[in-house]
């Protein structure tokens, strides 16, 4: 039992630096495995599916000859080609049409509020719906890109997305793509985002929106999305404030104020996953109060004396809106076609004439329409039914606020009553 | 055969090595013959009074390395191997040890002792040799002295070999008594006092009843305090040892005696001899690792529950206590920087000044300042070293706001010290005060800057300059350097260094190539702070570091090139590579990061390796180490292009895993493994077999030491991940393996805090194996392979749950894996899935959590789930 040594370390770093080259390895293992980890997750649920039917423009012709087969075998346009199944982040690098094709695509759309559905204050969500284009906001491959609804390129731009900009200290995993659903606000150049699709690679189709919005607000502070512009990120992000859609939560996204121009309530319904195309849970409605686009203008920005919509010509000569299953509005007589050179696919602008649209047990029995011509080139769709009926109604018999107030429930003090009366005045 | 033993065991320790080495090679024919004869035979030789000392005493060592050794797994074949032995023998061999006790030739009794303890710590857990300790304690009745002393020494050594939960209380308290009996003033046998003290000093453990008794700690404490005064040297030291291990174990039963410790430390320190003086002053170091860990506990919220409270000893003592540290400051003796085994009262005086700035913080400053002011610009060089080694201590504990106008000061003045002081030693302490500064009191955390835009070129100009001084001088600059750098770790995009980014660089290698840049760690140092210099650099001067790796592989091949080496001269060659390897990892892992600069890093990825694989030849454990984590950064760099170095590399993997005694290199390699899995991803399939076949064998080994055996098992799920499904030929080795293991970390129960966090590695590593093998299997039509194993995996996460003390990296991983293996069996589970608790109470704990990595492998989890029950 000698005596114990009691030296202790003498003008010396603690720590020594192969043990800090150690460690630092261990750390860089650890987080490449958390990555591969995620990755593999990722991977594992961010596959799209989607039928792919590319047309070029120089086959449009021809297409119009296939008819005949077509009516033979109605099946035949399935087994066209096989399913083409994009990843997203294959789909991310798509160009040109293709990229446009896919990307219109891919938006969830409202269908527009025409009757108040059951449950508005405990299943749904409202929020005030920003000015603006609808986009697709895209990160990956160290660079952003916002589409239009119709596939068009907005902006291409560096961001502080994930895999949004080129850092050099960042290495990151080529997966590590986003994609947003944003409104860009013109006059503050920023993109507000309503949804979110993918994150980090991680997709969020299957979710619901209840995990979406929540993610959402997690994530974009987390990166610092939401910061001041920079060299490295170019626009503003922002989040919009969303409420259940309680007395006070309907009340303060139809009142409240917020750092942008209103367009109009959105309402989505809360256990609703991602879908892409037209769906009823998710709901638009305006009115004057709170958008100044109620009723649809031209193209010179004027209310038209009609109500216009537009419509795809079918291989019938039906009219359809982009409704899945689509709703027939009336159809074009084949001398007309031969006349005009209309084909299939085309949409066509109509006015509602004199005679309106009539209806039977709430379904649409005889539509009095009025043929204007072609649609605008850049259209990628035909007016859905919801939208029509909107407009319609809007026109007509308005569904107000005060009708969605009044299905959330009896009213618990004089706020609304009062609020009433100052919408009134 | 017993005859000649006494001749043999002479003739092993015969300076003619032929003699000795046959001696030594009849021993061990001997022992391979017949082991109870032999041990016999020893035991019999050490008991024998007519034997020659040096006979007995080998004697005596032989019979202790037969029962003990320090290798773990030898360890437990010898205790195996003694607990097997013919009762009737070992009866004898412990009559022939008591009997040795007895001897008036003392290193027979010394030996005997050590041997007594090492068979008690076999046997008295096996509740065997119950007598032991009572006939012990008869002989300390006895009237020899010796044999007391001998009795007493064997009772120290029995209590540092046997854990105290097998000696009952009653006997605790009898050998207690007797220890604290032998070290009383009354004993005039200084021997005896002595080996009472030290045998003291090792019962410690076993008295913690005793020490909550009021009395009995009372006169435990009086004895030891008295022995502190004993005219004897060695007992006033052995006694000092008692309090300070008594300050560190009962630290909450001081505060009775603080003010007579405080006293006779004072005295020991100022007036006793060096040996005494520095275990008061470790004393009081002790007290302050105390108050510092209690306070950490703490966390600066005085609210919070902590096992022990904090009695703040060192604040109370501060008035006295500084002023006596502060004197010993001024006992340096000349040249103790360059003496690496120095230990001083200077050196453990300002050590402790540092402990007690950390333990109170600001309070210490107003203390030490007004000796600094008076000392620093003296004449002697004692006190201008002792007043800069005072400021350099307390850097670290008291608060910024504190010390940013001092150092404000004192900064000028260190860096013209560093430049003009005539005394070495002076300047040595002047450059690690200023790498203290730079430590403590400049980085991104700290509000006001030291550095700026208009000291930093002469901070820089300093410190270069000064790597010109002596070795040891020039090698604390190299620390502040480091320190300096460090400082800017997470700058951004542009470095206040990148202007002298090249001088710096061009500086340390010339440093690394100095004559005598083996002295006091020069080179080290120099290398080590290249590697911070590279891994705090920016995008700014990626170019001037992708520069540095042809010269570094240039000095890398140079040390390949000596032939013939002494072996000194292959150590060095090992430890230069060992540095080398390290810097050209720090280069991969940082240039390998940056995309630009990772391709134009790629362009030397060949010679790279070429250089590695040729250091692997030189076999050396360090050095097989540091390349070994340079290639896992080469790996994670190169990608899928990797595959072309495997052929040959393959090899030194299987040998890095086969490491079982260095077992870092075995770590490292397994590591490494996992690099090359992700970079190559189902390319490495055709090494996986033998890789396998290796990793398994170890988790089988008991040799192997335990730290590694978790990233072994996170490495099966790097595998899995990489080939897929390939990974079911290894389904029915792992799983089983995955599953015991399991099994074995569920529960906890009575471990204690290290043994929970081991567990908690190992349920990590096993969780991450299974994360691996479901994501490796998605999508596989082979997956219902796994459906297997699926309910044990859940019923492992539940029972983990309910264990209650996972932390929260398991936690993630847990819930990770609870949806990987919805994600893959998908409805194949559900069912499955919906009865275990995971799915439910866990999951919910986990998507309320607050640790976001925690919170987004849970909505995974619950998305997972969603799909596997709802199809």
């Amino acid at each position: 039992m000698a005596p114990h040594d009691l030296r202790r370390p003498f003008k010396r770093p603690a720590i020594s630096d192969q043990q800090r080259r150690r460690d630092l390895s261990l750390l860089r293992q650890k987080q490449n495995r958390l990555d591969a980890q995620r990755r593999a997750r990722c991977l594992a649920s961010s596959v799209l599916s989607f039928q792919s039917e590319p047309k070029p423009p120089s086959q449009e012709q021809s297409h119009f000859e296939l008819e005949l087969e077509l009516e033979i075998e109605p099946d035949a346009e399935e087994h066209q080609g096989p399913a083409t199944t994009y990843d997203v982040r294959q789909a991310s690098k798509l160009r040109g049409t293709e990229a446009r094709r896919w990307f219109a695509k891919q938006l969830m759309l409202p269908e527009w509020m025409i009757d108040v559905p059951p449950n508005l204050n405990t299943d749904w969500y409202v929020f005030a719906r920003p000015a603006g284009k609808r986009c697709f906001v895209v990160s990956s491959n160290g660079t952003t890109v916002s589409r239009l609804r119709n596939g068009i390129l907005l902006h291409r731009f560096p961001s502080a997305l994930p895999n949004g900009a080129r850092i050099n200290n960042v290495s990151r995993s080529s997966q590590s793509y986003c994609i947003l659903d944003c409104i860009f606000h013109e006059p503050d150049q920023t993109y507000y985002v309503i949804d979110m699709v993918c994150w980090a690679g991680f997709s969020l189709y299957e979710c619901t929106a209840e995990f979406r919005f929540f993610w959402l607000n997690s994530k974009l502070v987390e990166v610092g999305v939401c910061d001041t512009p920079s060299t490295f990120h170019k626009y503003r992000f922002a989040t919009v404030p969303v409420y259940n859609c309680d007395q006070e939560g309907l009340q303060t996204a139809y009142i409240g104020p917020v750092p942008y121009i209103k367009d109009g309530l959105l309402f989505y319904n809360k256990h609703a996953h991602y879908e892409t195309g037209n769906t009823p849970l998710a709901l638009v409605w305006k009115d004057e109060n709170c958008s100044e686009y109620v009723i649809d203008t031209d193209s010179k920005g004027q209310v038209p004396n009609q109500q216009q919509l537009v419509l795809e010509l079918q291989d019938d000569g039906r009219l359809a809106t982009s409704d899945d299953p689509s709703v027939i509005f009336g159809w074009l007589n084949e001398d007309f076609i031969q006349k005009t050179g209309l084909h299939a696919g085309n949409l066509l602008r109509f006015a509602v004439n004199d005679g309106g649209l009539s209806f039977v047990d709430g379904k649409l029995e005889k539509a009095d329409l009025q043929y204007l011509g072609q649609s605008n080139r850049a259209r990628a769709f035909a007016d859905s039914y919801s939208k029509v009926m909107f407009q319609y109604i809007v026109r007509h018999s308005p569904l107000k606020i005060e009708h969605l107030f009044a299905s959330i429930g009896p009213l618990g003090d004089g706020d609304i009553a009062s609020h009433d009366v100052e919408m009134a005045a | 055969m017993a005859m000649e033993v006494t001749q043999v065991l002479l003739n092993a320790q015969s300076v003619d090595s032929t003699v000795r080495k046959h001696a030594e090679e009849s021993l061990r024919q001997f022992q391979e013959q017949n082991l109870s004869v032999f041990l016999l035979s020893l035991s019999g030789e050490l008991a024998g009074e007519d034997k020659p000392v040096d006979s007995r005493k080998l004697a005596g060592l032989i019979l202790k390395n037969a029962l003990d050794a320090k290798e773990q797994h030898r360890k437990y074949e010898l205790v195996q191997r003694w607990l097997t032995l013919d009762m009737g023998v070992k009866t004898q061999i412990k009559a022939c040890l008591l009997q040795t006790l007895s001897s008036p030739v003392h290193d027979a009794r010394s030996t005997a002792s050590q041997v007594i303890a090492k068979v008690a710590a076999i046997e008295l857990p096996q509740k065997q040799w119950p007598e032991l300790i009572g006939s012990l304690l008869s002989n300390i009745h006895q009237v020899p002295a010796h044999v007391k002393q001998a009795t007493l020494e064997t009772l120290g050594y029995l209590c540092e070999e046997v854990s105290p939960d097998v000696v009952d209380q009653d006997q605790v308290n009898k050998i207690l008594t007797a220890v604290v009996q032998g070290m009383n003033a009354n004993e005039v046998n200084n021997d005896v006092r002595l080996a009472a003290t030290r045998a003291l000093y090792n019962a410690l453990g076993f008295s913690h009843a005793n020490f909550s008794n009021d009395m009995e700690r009372d006169y435990i404490m009086r004895v030891v305090c008295e022995a502190t005064l004993c005219p004897d040297v060695k007992i006033r030291q052995a006694a000092f040892e008692c309090l300070v291990s008594i300050a560190s174990t009962y630290y909450e039963k001081l505060a009775p005696y603080i003010q007579d410790i405080f006293n006779i430390t004072a005295k020991a320190v100022r007036e006793d001899e060096e040996p005494v003086a520095l275990q008061a002053i470790e004393l009081w170091s002790s007290i302050c690792d105390e108050e510092i860990d209690i306070l950490e506990e703490y966390g600066g919220d005085f609210t919070a529950d902590s096992d022990v409270p904090c009695y703040y000893f060192i604040k109370q003592a501060l008035p006295a206590l500084v002023p006596m540290l502060l004197e010993t400051l001024l006992k340096q003796e000349e040249d103790q920087d360059l003496d690496e085994g120095a230990w001083n009262l200077a050196m453990a005086g300002g050590t402790c000044l540092g402990l007690v700035a950390r333990t109170v913080g600001d309070d210490i400053v107003p203390l030490v300042m007004p000796f600094i002011e008076e000392n620093i610009t003296k004449p002697d060089w004692r006190q201008r070293e002792a007043a800069t080694y005072a400021f350099g201590s307390i850097l670290e504990g008291p608060s910024p706001d504190k010390l940013t106008s001092i150092v404000n000061v004192a900064l000028n003045f260190m860096l013209t010290a560093l430049t003009n002081d005539p005394n070495s030693h002076v300047k040595d302490t002047t450059a690690w005060t200023l790498g203290r500064i730079f430590e403590f009191l400049h980085g991104s955390t700290v509000e006001t800057p030291i550095i700026t835009p208009a000291n930093c070129q002469q901070i820089v100009t300093v410190l270069l300059q000064s790597m010109n001084d002596a070795p040891n001088v020039a090698e604390k600059a190299c620390g502040a350097l480091y320190f300096l750098v460090q400082g800017y770790e997470d700058i951004g995009s542009t470095s206040p260094i990148t202007p002298y980014f090249q001088e710096i660089v061009k500086s340390l290698l010339h440093v690394t190539d100095r004559e005598d840049a083996g002295e006091s760690r020069l080179r080290t140092a120099a290398y080590e702070t290249l590697n911070e210099v590279v891994r705090c650099s920016t995008d700014e001067t990626a170019s001037m570091v992708l520069q540095l790796v042809p010269i570094i592989m240039t000095k890398l091949h140079q040390t390949l090139e000596a032939e013939k080496l002494s072996s000194d001269g292959r150590e060095k060659q090992n430890e230069l590579q060992g540095l080398l390897c390290g810097c050209l990892q720090v280069i991969t892992q940082k240039l390998g990061a940056s995309e630009p600069a990772k391709y134009a890093f790629m362009q030397f990825a060949d010679q790279i390796m070429n250089l590695f694989l040729r250091v692997f030849a030189c076999r050396s454990a360090t050095v097989h180490e540091e390349a070994m984590l340079a290639i896992g950064a080469v790996a994670h760099a190169t990608g899928p292009d990797f595959a072309k170095y495997m052929p040959e590399l393959y090899k030194y993997l299987e040998m890095g895993l086969q490491n079982f005694e260095e077992y870092q290199v075995c770590a490292v390699t397994v590591g490494v493994v996992g690099d090359i899995c992700r970079a190559l991803d189902d390319k490495v399939l055709p090494y996986c077999d033998g890789i396998m076949t290796q990793l398994l064998k170890d988790l089988s080994s008991n040799q192997l030491h335990r730290s590694v055996k978790p990233p072994i098992f996170s490495c099966f799920g790097d595998i899995a991940l990489a080939i897929g499904e390939n990974f079911e030929k290894y389904l029915m080795y792992a799983m089983p393996m995955l599953q015991s293991a399991a099994e074995l970390s569920a529960h906890t129960s009575g471990a204690d805090d290290e043994m929970i966090e081991y567990t908690n590695l190992l349920r990590n590593g096993i969780l991450e194996a299974y994360s691996g093998i479901f994501q490796g299997f998605k999508n596989s039509p082979k997956t219902q392979l796994l459906i297997p194993y699926a309910p044990h995996i859940l019923q492992f996460l539940d029972s983990i749950y309910m264990e209650k003390d996972m932390d929260d990296v398991v936690m993630k991983t847990a819930i990770g894996v609870l949806g990987d293996l919805a994600d893959t069996l998908g409805s194949n589970a559900g069912s499955l899935i919906q009865q275990s608790l995971s799915c439910k109470d866990f999951l919910n704990e986990c998507l309320s959590s607050d640790d976001h990595l925690i919170k987004e492998s849970a909505e995974w989890a619950k998305m997972a789930i969603a799909r596997a029950i709802s199809v």
